[in-house]
């Protein structure tokens, strides 16, 4: 991809993040925080692309810490995030 | 410098090469699913859903990645022979190497999810901040493996090279070769250089959150010249990196990568505790524009999507924190506030003034009495472990037909939303949760406000008094209610800014001193 195509898709999705993270309720600010942590973990894939490709052996290797600490991010992300959103609990009917 | 010239490419062809459509697709369809996750967010309702989404978009980059990147092993030939280890055999399938991909993975996975799992919700703060420092740091080894293995991301373009052989007097050879491309290399320095900053930063926000560092600021001479100094040091060196030949780049980058570090250390140790809600989101801020710095190297929709949502929702986040605290943004950088804790308003020379003093016995009365309480929570009830008493404290007076509220101030955690998470934690449903815009006209009609753990957020002072620190942070009117119910350990300790309270002294003021957690315990002991 060009250079203009990548910028396009960047300036534009800065505008949707500003509208949907003001839609965002203040009461689900950290789980906020949390979900986008695991999700910028999605450099990821450079790491993995790293890993996969042999010929360059210092390469590879980072690539396999990239990944150790991004999957760390990513299940750990989702996971408390998860857990924080199991606990908002409609007022029970008595 | 001549030799930098004399490399210099003079011609190059076009960056990355022919993207499958497909993988472009699934890339933006990863994309889509992290923007319906945070959207998910809008309520609690359809938050969890939301959740699923980016699981479900993580999973499709990622298997993406793998199946177009699937580790390829090329056997080479024998020495002498007249092919190319590339062009010698059918590459084949390198399943070694693409266990240890899976290995790495789950490595992750299972750090990930203890953690994760144990984690207590008051400690939310450090964990989100060690989180930004790991994305930070993946984001400096995958600029690093880029920087040393461009080929693998599709980062080589041809370029023309002096080859420094003169071919007739005044003309030079030229040699085709393969080199990154400046523009690429702006993108990869300023992913290392913002992952390296988001790396050190988080680690100091780390320590200074979780008390294994003192929370106050820690200010060095001249701290704002040294900053700007490193600051312009590390856009020079990226300038320097991108018009670098193929020969020089690498102390360039290594002293681009250190200063980064470096950095992001110098800008955090002068930041105070108070303000590290303000640098947490602004961590969550960086680390995502790291992410889209990342994506523009390798030209990656999904990398590039998130790190838009990221760095615009840390940003948001950040900025919120500002103004609840009527903070400039620019006033937090700079750093140093809480710096002095003996001068100003806080004075040793506070005069004593009356205040009256009840029981819980003399609260569960009243409380019992009202038909309206709005429950004022701050991070000194989560200290005290009183989020569950005060629950239960609640659901004894609504049986009674109280109508009990709570109202939340945007900085009543150590982070943005913190407090809900607290509340939502101890059971207590959030359409009894209010923010502060949304409740500050109903103190009026309430008999009790109930204050926990809270000081700053009802000072009266910030409305009123313009020499004090927290002066124009908007407040909860509570002085608007019948009865005011303050629980505090002692009349000693002031708030986070340091600062009287003329709550304190009210005459419809009832003081509750004790732990948090005993009174609201003795409270619904006396209620019953």
């Amino acid at each position: 991809m060009d250079f203009i195509s990548i910028l396009s898709i960047f300036v534009l999705a800065c505008f949707v993040g500003y509208y949907v993270v003001w839609s965002v309720t203040p009461a689900l600010h950290t789980p906020l925080m949390a979900v986008t942590n695991a999700i910028s973990s999605v450099i990821i894939v450079g790491a993995l692309i790293a890993a996969a490709a042999a010929d360059v052996p210092g390469a590879k290797w980072l690539g396999l810490l990239g990944i150790v600490l991004a999957s760390v991010n990513i299940f750990g992300g989702f996971a408390v995030t998860a857990r924080m959103l199991a606990m908002y609990k409609k007022k029970e009917k008595k | 410098m001549l030799s930098l010239l004399a490399a210099a490419p003079v011609a190059q062809a076009v960056a990355h090469g022919p993207v499958n459509p497909w993988v472009a697709l699934a890339y933006l369809g990863s994309g889509v699913f992290f923007i319906l996750a945070l959207r998910g967010l809008s309520s609690p309702a359809t938050s969890r859903t939301g959740n699923r989404f980016g699981m479900i978009g993580m999973l499709i980059a990622v298997v993406t990645t793998l199946v177009t990147h699937l580790p390829i092993k090329v056997s080479c030939p024998p020495p002498g022979s007249r092919f190319g280890c590339s062009e010698y055999l059918t590459p084949m399938t390198d399943w070694a190497s693409l266990g240890e991909i899976l290995i790495a993975i789950a490595i992750g996975a299972i750090i990930g999810i203890t953690i994760a799992r144990r984690i207590a919700m008051t400690a939310m703060p450090e964990l989100v901040a060690a989180f930004h420092s790991l994305v930070g740091l993946a984001a400096v080894l995958v600029g690093w493996a880029a920087y040393l293995n461009p080929g693998a991301f599709g980062l080589l373009t041809d370029a023309f090279m002096l080859s420094g052989t003169e071919v007739s007097p005044g003309a030079t050879d030229y040699v085709k070769t393969q080199v990154i491309s400046p523009v690429s290399k702006v993108e990869m320095g300023l992913g290392i250089a913002i992952g390296a900053i988001t790396f050190s930063g988080s680690v100091i926000a780390f320590a200074k959150l979780s008390g294994r560092m003192s929370g106050s600021p820690i200010l060095l001479p001249a701290r704002h010249i040294i900053n700007l100094g490193t600051l312009a040091a590390i856009i020079v060196l990226t300038a320097l990196f991108a018009m670098a030949g193929p020969a020089e780049t690498m102390p360039l980058i290594v002293a681009l990568t250190v200063l980064a570090f470096l950095i992001g250390f110098l800008l955090i140790i002068p930041i105070g505790g108070a303000d590290m809600p303000v640098v947490v989101s602004m961590l969550n801020s960086y680390s995502g524009w790291a992410a889209a710095a990342m994506g523009f190297t390798l030209g990656n929709t999904a990398m590039i999507i998130t790190g838009a949502l990221v760095g615009s929702s840390g940003a948001i986040l950040s900025y919120i924190m500002c103004r609840a605290m009527n903070r400039s943004f620019i006033s937090v950088i700079a750093g140093g506030f809480g710096a002095d804790d003996s001068g100003g308003a806080s004075g040793e020379a506070r005069e004593q003034r009356p205040y009256k003093q009840g029981s819980a016995a003399d609260a569960a009365f009243m409380l019992e009495q009202a038909e309206k309480v709005i429950i004022i929570p701050g991070y000194g009830m989560a200290v005290a472990q009183a989020q569950h008493a005060l629950r239960e404290m609640a659901d004894v007076l609504e049986e009674k037909g109280v109508e009990v509220k709570y109202a939340i101030h945007p900085v009543a955690g150590r982070m943005p939303g913190h407090m809900n998470v607290l509340l939502a934690e101890a059971q207590v449903p959030y359409e009894n949760v209010f923010e502060l815009e949304d409740i500050n006209s109903e103190f009026a009609q309430a008999d009790v406000a109930f204050i926990i753990g809270a000081n700053d957020v009802v000072n009266p002072a910030a409305k009123t008094d313009k020499s004090s620190p927290i002066y124009g942070m908007p407040v909860f009117d509570v002085d608007k209610a019948k009865q005011v119910f303050f629980i505090k350990r002692s009349m000693g300790g002031v708030g986070y800014a340091g600062v009287d309270n003329d709550v304190f002294y009210m005459d419809q003021t009832m003081m509750l001193l004790s732990d948090a957690k005993k009174m609201v315990e003795e409270i619904v002991k006396a209620l019953d």
